[in-house]
């Protein structure tokens, strides 16, 4: 097998809090608390877990817009934390981010073309305005868009469209890899098929990777080849999205799939009803961090952290009864 | 029997520089007693502006309630001025918004608010509205509630602002409880169980839900009845069975068919069917049938003359001029 695309080993994410009079060091969040995965080329790793569990803070650390605390990120073959500056930059051509909202990532001054523009003019892509423009105008019919539209601005678009643009903006460089973080979530249903038909075209096109960011299990297996799960900055499963939505082995995954609401009311499941909310990350428990709502849990879920352990069939899970 | 809510030709208005921003252009829902009714549609539909113009919600000016009839209990609340609605608020009925955070006041302790209606509409002492209070706390299955009614709001996570929320529409054991996407804000474990608790409360006290949603995995788990909205109309209405083993109106059939579903094997990897286009402008929106613009089974009369509501079986309506033998054939 090729080695993959994207490599992450032991990322860790700390934020301190400061507080007191001298502002000195009160705590830590650990948002991500060592995370590993690796996404092959041209596939979809979806990361899902509540609001908390990192999975934002770790992919934004990827393309070092958070600077990791420590890890190992090894990016088409070179090390991500290793390179600063021209090299950075030259780098990020070929990682791109779509954010969750796209009311806030668009700048309201400037047109669809200037926005897009940019991009072309940072990395030296064009060599005229007119080159810029051409580029700029096959770029909005790639989303979906039209031509013409370059000379609007954001706010003249609806929801949709402007995560169109956002989606071109990630493509102007012709990236290998995208990070998507929540990108339809702030969408109506209808809107949001049509967002994650393209980002399904789009990779089918250009060969293009994702790291696919997202609370909504059902879009996540959608979208996704491979799934990991994340809990309060530990990834607690990985595998592949069939397996993981047919044969969830840990019960934070298991609680968490039987929550989903189905859309067929002939359909009644077996929910597993998980008492009290997600922790603090800033205590997190000892031992397993699930253990405290976990239904299962026994002594030495209290005492050591169960570590991500693969299977046979390739199914990694962090549970010591799994 | 009469209904408990009867909206009747409900139109209500936004004054806006552009000209009337027409959000609910002629409603018609009926609630029973003790009925869970799903009010569903996407943002802008007006689902959310009918449930506030019910209680006179909504800031007025620049809305305001044009036309039709709101009848709870064989009463008209449209002409009623706002004090006389506050005997009706809360105590007929109560109301869980959206987010937490922004509806419950940030000065004041959970304890204080939830007490604020029932000293209000009940008469109750200071003392026994604290312990009513508590009470109420505790069906909501906040842990420690004797200690926990003198927190402030943001003291609580997400999830329990909801339950402060829930035990205060409840408090005054309302007839109807209207509830503005309880859950959007929150985590699907949370979700699920703030979902169960208003089931469990809907037992206890029998009262009506009225559940303005966009999600349709919990219209299905929650609905009796369903009112699908589109462009501030109501474009089908059904018992929750038959909406989603045949829903009848193009739009519906969209909405049902865009969301991926993990129940499903064989629906992994096949293509979501998007509904083409957006929702469109509702000031001075174009004649004929509001969804035409992205209906794939659009003709001539589609863009002419607007479908009204009809019944296509039993207890089943909808707004289509698919199929429609009483009028023009295409």
């Amino acid at each position: 097998m090729s080695e993959p695309l994207l490599r992450v080993t032991g990322l860790k994410k700390h934020f301190s809090v400061k507080g007191g009079l001298l502002s000195r060091e009160v705590g830590r969040v650990h948002a991500v608390d060592g995370v590993s995965f690796a996404v092959n080329r041209g596939e979809t790793l979806g990361l899902v877990g509540e609001s908390g569990c990192g999975k934002s803070t770790a992919a934004r650390c990827v393309l070092r817009l958070l600077e990791p605390s420590e890890g190992k990120i090894v990016f088409d073959g070179h090390d991500v934390l290793g390179l600063s500056g021209g090299d950075l930059r030259a780098m990020r051509r070929n990682m791109q981010i779509v954010f969750q909202d796209p009311f806030a990532s668009l700048n309201p001054r400037m047109t669809v073309g200037a926005i897009l523009g940019e991009a072309f003019t940072i990395h030296e892509l064009a060599s005229s305005a007119s080159e810029r423009e051409d580029r700029v105008a096959s770029l909005l019919v790639k989303v979906g868009l039209k031509a013409e539209h370059m000379r609007r601005y954001p706010h003249e678009f609806s929801g949709g469209q402007r995560q169109r643009i956002v989606i071109a903006r990630a493509l102007a460089v012709e990236p290998k890899f995208i990070v998507c973080d929540e990108p339809v979530s702030a969408l109506d249903v209808s809107i949001q098929a049509q967002v994650i038909n393209l980002l399904e075209d789009l990779q089918a096109d250009l060969n293009l990777t994702y790291l696919f960011v997202a609370h909504d299990l059902s879009v996540v297996e959608h979208i996704s080849d491979h799934v990991a799960v994340m809990y309060l900055g530990r990834i607690v499963e990985l595998a592949s999205a069939r397996d993981l939505y047919r044969h969830p082995r840990h019960p934070y995954t298991q609680a968490l799939l039987s929550a989903v609401p189905v859309p067929d009311p002939k359909v009644k499941r077996k929910r597993i009803r998980l008492q009290g909310d997600v922790p603090s990350p800033m205590n997190p428990p000892r031992g397993c961090h699930f253990h405290t709502r976990c239904p299962i849990a026994e002594a030495r879920c209290r005492e050591s952290a169960p570590e991500l352990k693969q299977g046979s069939d390739g199914h990694f899970v962090a549970c010591h009864l799994a | 029997m009469a209904p408990l809510l009867e909206i009747k030709g409900l139109k209500t208005h936004f004054a806006t520089d552009d000209g009337m921003l027409q959000a609910v252009d002629g409603v018609d829902i009926v609630l029973n007693k003790g009925e869970t009714l799903c009010v569903v549609g996407e943002s802008g539909c007006g689902k959310t502006v009918t449930a506030m113009s019910i209680l006179k919600l909504i800031a007025m000016p620049p809305g305001r309630i044009v036309e039709g009839q709101i009848i709870f209990e064989g009463r008209d609340l449209v002409p009623l001025s706002s004090s006389d609605l506050d005997d009706i608020r809360a105590k007929e009925i109560g109301f869980i918004f959206q987010e937490p955070m922004t509806s419950l006041n940030p000065v004041l302790s959970v304890g204080e608010q939830i007490a604020e209606s029932l000293r209000r509409h009940e008469g109750l002492s200071r003392k026994d509205a604290l312990a009513r209070t508590v009470e109420m706390l505790k069906l909501v299955q906040i842990p420690n509630a004797e200690g926990r009614v003198h927190d402030y709001p943001h003291q609580f996570s997400g999830g329990m602002r909801q339950r402060v929320m829930i035990a205060m529409a409840l408090a005054c054991k309302p007839k109807l409880v209207i509830a503005d996407e309880p859950t959007t804000a929150l985590d699907v474990t949370i979700q699920a169980q703030i979902l169960d608790l208003l089931q469990d409360m809907k037992e206890r006290f029998g009262m009506a839900v009225m559940l303005i949603t966009h999600a349709m995995g919990v219209v299905a788990e929650t609905a009796q009845r369903v009112v699908v909205m589109y462009a501030g109309k109501v474009v089908e209405e059904a018992d929750v069975d038959s909406l989603f083993e045949s829903p009848r109106h193009p739009y519906t059939q969209g909405l049902i068919r865009s969301i991926p579903r993990i129940d499903l094997d064989s629906m992994h990897k096949t293509r979501l069917e998007a509904i083409g286009g957006t929702v469109p402008m509702l000031i001075n929106p174009a004649p004929g049938c509001r969804f035409a613009p992205r209906c794939r089974h659009a003709f001539g009369l589609c863009s002419k003359q607007e479908p009204v509501l009809r019944e296509v079986a039993p207890g089943h309506r909808m707004a289509c001029h698919l199929g429609d033998t009483r009028g023009e054939t295409r």
